[in-house]
């Protein structure tokens, strides 16, 4: 296997990895808000979340390039400050995939959280325990499945984008060309021998990591 | 509410509230099956009372075990416990459950399933104390079940967890909402005696809902039979129903009959 190879797989990976890894982070709190919390234009943050499951990616892709552009707002005050480029880059490419994954992670996690039943989280509350304990406690234990779900799901979906990240990052050996973009480029190189490695790798890790995910996922199940 | 003259003339140089009195005077809108009503209470819990709440589903007996724990907000009114202003609409103070020290006991016993019994009774406790993990386990019948979660425990083991979790915490007012419905008689007449075993060695008030006229007879000290949100009698529980219930005609069961003896 040459090195383009395995370079373009690993960085799929990373990119992969570190948006299942900062969606997990600030997904949790999101979805704790939305499961729990009354606040106004709760719907219409529920349904901001929800655009990408909808959306075109190119649509998103689009706006994002837009955003990063060093003609636009946020892409000249990036430039100017930080000498920070957004657009055709890896940095930029993880953000609009942190953005386009966000329900994968969080719509799982809020309904993990709104299956609890309302009386364990209120009976740790009359126990004297604080809202954090209470989570951290009693919630994330008895929502393990849910957790595994949303992880599997957003790392998945995050190997599988391409139209975000075409858009936003392009091909660029090293920088944003993950695999499903390699697929695409070999396709219209006619490189279809190569096309189909990209092809059968990613399908095969789709597959163990999801097999592997809904079978622990099911003995947890049957466990609680 | 009832013996309070009793326990002013006992206690001499003690004021009442370091006793633990608990005061309320609320009103709350109640949002039931039904439409819209008003729950209004207005009472006095003496230290050491067993207070049974009585009446038909949707007069409001949860609600103001609720309300008490600091789980719902009440609209309007003052809880007063001792020393301490649980709830004052105008002065906007508002305790939170962690703050209040009850012991609530749900009617699904919400114990919680990624625990042992052990690990429920635990985690209850605010210093940790082994000794007393093992008296609630011996107590209650447990120590066998120790290691078991709460899926593999039927309905009255449950019960006994609840209860004796409920306990580890040392809850300065105990609140148990219908706490034996979902038993067989047996099972029910046994678990009274555990509640009362319960209340006595907490020495403090316990606020028990109960659709039960028999039970309540067997275990409270007084009885609050709500209806449609407000109280419509308050006294001990033979003034309130115990003649009624044994000559009105009313239809006794075998279950009932058990659960009385």
């Amino acid at each position: 296997m040459d090195q383009d190879f395995i370079d373009t797989l690993l960085l799929t990976g990373k990119l992969a990895g570190w948006t299942t890894a900062i969606l997990f982070v600030i997904g949790f709190p999101i979805a704790y808000l939305l499961a729990y919390r009354r606040f106004p234009l709760k719907s219409v943050a529920e349904a901001l979340i929800s655009m990408p499951m909808v959306l075109p990616p190119t649509v998103l892709g689009f706006y994002m390039l837009m955003a990063y552009s060093p003609q636009g707002a946020l892409g000249s005050f990036l430039q100017s400050v930080f000498d920070v480029r957004l657009a055709f880059s890896f940095g930029g490419v993880l953000i609009a995939s942190v953005i386009f994954s966000m329900p994968f992670m969080i719509q799982p996690l809020q309904n993990g959280l709104t299956a609890i039943p309302k009386s364990l989280r209120e009976a740790s509350y009359t126990l004297g325990k604080s809202e954090f304990t209470t989570f951290v406690r009693v919630l994330i234990p008895n929502m393990i499945p849910s957790i595994i779900t949303a992880v599997a799901m957003t790392f998945a979906h995050c190997i599988g984008e391409f139209g975000v990240i075409i858009m936003v990052g392009g091909n660029i050996p090293g920088e944003t060309r993950v695999a499903s973009i390699a697929i695409y480029d070999e396709v219209q190189a006619m490189n279809y021998q190569t096309a189909n490695q990209y092809s059968l790798v990613l399908f095969l890790i789709s597959l163990v990591i999801l097999t592997v995910i809904f079978s622990i996922n099911k003995r947890k199940i049957t466990t609680i | 509410m009832i013996q309070k003259e009793n326990i002013e003339s006992k206690s001499n140089s003690v004021p009442l509230e370091d006793l633990g009195v608990l005061s309320i005077s609320i009103q709350h809108a109640m949002h039931t099956s039904e439409g819209k009503k008003m729950l209004e209470v207005s009472t006095q819990i003496m230290p050491h009372e067993l207070l049974c709440l009585f009446g038909h589903s949707g007069a409001g007996k949860t609600t103001i075990l609720r309300i008490l724990a600091g789980l719902t907000k009440p609209d309007k009114g003052r809880i007063v416990f001792g020393n301490t202003v649980w709830f004052d609409s105008e002065k906007k103070i508002n305790l939170p459950p962690q703050q209040r020290n009850v012991g609530f006991m749900f009617q699904d016993y919400a114990l919680f399933p990624n625990m042992s019994i052990e690990k429920n009774i635990r985690f209850a406790q605010k210093e940790k104390d082994e000794a007393e993990v093992e008296k609630l386990l011996n107590l209650f019948d447990l120590a066998e079940l120790r290691h078991r979660k709460s899926g593999q425990l039927s309905g009255g083991q449950k019960q006994r967890v609840a209860l004796a979790r409920a306990l580890a915490a040392k809850p300065s007012v105990l609140m148990l909402d219908e706490p034996l419905s979902a038993l067989d008689c047996e099972m029910r007449a046994a678990l009274q005696h555990e509640i009362r075993k319960a209340h006595q060695l907490l020495k403090t008030i316990t606020l028990m809902v109960s659709h039960d006229k028999h039970e309540i007879i067997k275990l409270s000290t007084s009885v609050m039979v709500l209806r449609n949100g407000t109280v419509e009698k308050c006294g001990k529980a033979e003034e309130i129903f115990g003649k009624s219930s044994n000559h009105n005609g009313e239809h006794k069961t075998a279950c009932m009959n058990l659960c009385v003896h």
